[in-house]
């Protein structure tokens, strides 16, 4: 998966999130009204597609989409 | 992972007592509108069932106890009550006894609790069959729920809006025609910070700042009395654990996936429920929810979901039930058995 089908997966899965607003440099915690039931929604959706279990700690210390993404093809690796 | 096979075991009733009290996750207003429709989203629960101040858990056991030993005619020939619960009445005397003398249970009966959550109904399931399968032990009744909503804070978002209180009363008996049983479970108290209430127990007795509430990020806020849940640690704890746990009882028991009917989950978080179906690849409408409705109702959340839910089946069909309760501890269980002619009802508590 490359990262632009990765961000559209992000995008159909957040209800408040515009379609094709997000680039790689996004920050995901400063999406509006993001909380930490996003983050168990994202931690959800990247076990789903990825098999990879995030920590809570782990996404503490990302910040952009890029970021998670570097993360997660590193743990595959 | 303990994995176990126990026989001649069968499920006769489980009836399940609610209080009538609801609450709406809409109407909880110390959240934003925006959070209380995420929540809604994420965790599934539309509302939950709240006991009033003076009823405790024994009680809603009690009358789901009352009205399935009164239906089946076998109140004398209960050799067992097993009271699996976190909300006890009283420090001592065990809640089991106070309701064995309560439902005019004989004496000769055994009567003792057991400390679980999330876990607990399979684990007294577990309890259960094994003293029956000896032989010697003809009827158990097994009494599991909370009354959560004692211990949450209403300026806790990460508790108040999760749990509702339910009681329920499963009467299991000795069959030598029943099919086995097989249980796999396991523990690991690493996880013991993640859901706690840290004080009012021998560790941290009541003394005089309980009362004291503290923010601890914005949107909780609490005291040592209240119930503290860490929910990005039970999710990965529930994520890394339940689904290898159960493809191990499955390969224990030498069963494949598809031959089960029903998989009937501890109702936690709609969306750690969804992941570990799709981890498993197990279809939709396999696996039914109460969570909806009743909120996190702790280990009376699969007696419940039964009742809610498979009323029909249980007593019309008979199917391959996987029943799996994981969280508080950690702790987590899972057993593999059949359903069939089983009586089920839902109740209201006044």
């Amino acid at each position: 998966m490359n990262i632009q089908e990765f961000i559209s997966i992000i995008e159909e899965e957040f209800d408040e999130v515009e379609k094709g607003t997000l680039t790689p440099t996004s920050s995901f915690r400063q999406m509006e009204g993001w909380s930490s039931m996003h983050a168990l929604i994202l931690i959800a959706l990247v076990d789903n597609h990825f098999d990879v279990l995030l920590t809570g700690e782990e996404l503490r210390g990302l910040d952009t989409i890029q970021d998670l993404y570097d993360l997660l093809a590193s743990k595959k690796a | 992972m303990a994995f176990l096979k126990t026989e001649n075991t069968r499920i006769s009733a489980i009836y399940t007592c609610v209080p009538s009290k609801i609450e709406r996750t809409q109407d909880y207003e110390w959240i934003s509108l925006q959070e209380r429709q995420l929540f809604t989203k994420t965790t599934g629960i539309i509302e939950r069932r709240v006991a009033s101040e003076s009823t405790t858990c024994s009680d809603l056991c009690f009358e789901a106890a009352n009205q399935l030993l009164n239906d089946l005619n076998c109140k004398d020939e209960i050799d067992l009550v097993l009271f699996v619960s976190q909300s006890p009445d009283y420090f001592l005397p065990a809640t089991s006894i106070i309701l064995q003398n309560r439902l005019e249970i004989p004496t000769n009966a055994m009567a003792f609790d057991v400390n679980l959550g999330c876990s607990g109904y399979v684990y007294g399931l577990s309890i259960a069959s094994h003293f029956i399968q000896s032989g010697n032990i003809k009827k158990v009744l097994l009494l599991a729920g909370d009354k959560s909503t004692i211990s949450t804070n209403y300026e806790d978002k990460s508790t108040f809006p999760l749990f509702g209180d339910a009681g329920t009363a499963t009467l299991l008996e000795f069959d030598s025609n029943a099919e086995d049983w097989f249980f796999s479970m396991a523990s690991d108290g690493k996880g013991k910070d993640a859901i706690i209430i840290e004080h009012g127990h021998s560790r941290h007795p009541y003394g005089t700042m309980e009362d004291e509430t503290i923010e601890i990020e914005p949107g909780i806020i609490r005291s040592k009395k209240h119930l503290k849940l860490n929910g990005m640690e039970v999710f990965n704890f529930a994520l890394k654990e339940v689904a290898p746990s159960i493809k191990e009882l499955l390969n224990f028991s030498n069963q494949e996936i598809e031959k089960v009917d029903y998989f009937v989950f501890h109702q936690a978080n709609k969306l750690i429920n969804d992941s570990v179906r799709k981890k498993l690849r197990i279809d939709f409408e396999k696996v039914p929810l109460s969570i909806d409705y009743f909120g996190n109702t702790s280990s009376a959340s699969i007696p419940l979901t039964i009742c809610k839910e498979l009323s029909n089946q249980v007593l019309n069909e008979n199917n391959k039930y996987l029943l799996s309760g994981f969280g508080v501890g950690f702790s987590w269980a899972t057993v593999l058995l059949n359903l069939s002619n089983v009586k089920t009802k839902m109740i209201e508590y006044a």
